[in-house]
C-alpha cells in the first residue's frame, strides 16, 4: 500500500460520538486556535516594539469587532485547553482512566472552563467596551 | 528515531506543566492593567523581571504550539504533502519566537 492510500486516524466515521469522543476533539480544536491566536501575541509584541504609531494602528486592529470575537473564543480557548490539558496529564499519571471517573472529569473540566471563562471575560470587559 | 519522539513526548508534557502556572499569569496580568495602552504595556515589558517572564511564556506557548501542531499535521495531512506542511509550519513557529524575542529586547531596552 502507498503511503498516500494509508488511512489518517481519527477514523471518525466509525465511531458514535460519545461525551469522550467530543472532549478529545474539542481539546485538540482549541489548541490549534490557541496557536493561531498566538499570531496575535506576535503581532501586539512587534508593533509596541516599534513605537508608539505602529502600536496604535495594532491597537485599531485588536480592538476590531471581529478582532475582538476571536479574543473572546481564544479565551475560552484557553481555559478549556488548559482544565483539559490537566485532564490529559492526571492520564499520563495512570489516574482516572474508569468510564465513570472519565466521564465524571470531563463534566468537571467543562463546568471549570465555563467558569474561568466568564470570570476572565468580566475582567476583560472594561478593554473589550473602552476599546481606544 | 525513538529518542526522538519520547523526547517530543516528554517536552510537551514539559512546556504543558510551565504554561499551567505562565499561561494564567499572562492572562491575568494583561487584565490587571490599569490600560492596554502605549505607555503602559512599554513600562510593564520594560520591567526585567516581567520582560523575562513574558519571553519565558511566549516561548513556553510557541514550543508547545509547534509540538501540538506537529501532531496534527501527522494525524491530518499525508503524502506528498505531509513534509512541506510540516516544515512551513515549524519554520513559522521559529519566526515567531524569534520576532516575540527581539520584541521583547527592544521593548526592555528602548525604555532603559
Amino acid at each position: 500500500m502507498s503511503s498516500h492510500d494509508r488511512p489518517l486516524s481519527p477514523h471518525l466515521q466509525v465511531y458514535r460520538l460519545a461525551l469522550g469522543t467530543v472532549l478529545s476533539g474539542l481539546h485538540r480544536i482549541a489548541g490549534v486556535a490557541l496557536s493561531a491566536s498566538s499570531l496575535l501575541l506576535v503581532v501586539w509584541l512587534v508593533a509596541a516594539a516599534r513605537g508608539p504609531d505602529t502600536y496604535a494602528a495594532a491597537t485599531r486592529f485588536l480592538s476590531s469587532v471581529p478582532v475582538q470575537l476571536v479574543l473572546v473564543a481564544a479565551l475560552a480557548a484557553f481555559w478549556y485547553h488548559l482544565f483539559a490539558g490537566v485532564r490529559h496529564l492526571a492520564w499520563d499519571a495512570g489516574l482516572g482512566f474508569e468510564k465513570a471517573a472519565a466521564r465524571k472529569s470531563g463534566l468537571v473540566i467543562i463546568t471549570l472552563a465555563f467558569l474561568a471563562s466568564i470570570s476572565t471575560l468580566a475582567l476583560a470587559w472594561r478593554f473589550l467596551v473602552a476599546s481606544p | 528515531m525513538s529518542r526522538h519522539a519520547t523526547n517530543h513526548w516528554r517536552n510537551q508534557r514539559l512546556t504543558a506543566i510551565s504554561l499551567l502556572a505562565l499561561g494564567p499569569w499572562f492572562l491575568l496580568k494583561l487584565l490587571s492593567l490599569p490600560d492596554l495602552g502605549y505607555a503602559t504595556v512599554s513600562s510593564w515589558i520594560a520591567q526585567p523581571t516581567q520582560a523575562l517572564l513574558l519571553l519565558l511564556f511566549a516561548w513556553c506557548a510557541l514550543w508547545h504550539s509547534a509540538q501540538g501542531v506537529q501532531v496534527v499535521v501527522e494525524d491530518y495531512v499525508g503524502g506528498r504533502l505531509h513534509r512541506p506542511t510540516a516544515r512551513l509550519l515549524q519554520a513559522a513557529h521559529w519566526a515567531a519566537a524569534l520576532a516575540v524575542a527581539w520584541a521583547i529586547w527592544a521593548i526592555a531596552i528602548g525604555a532603559a
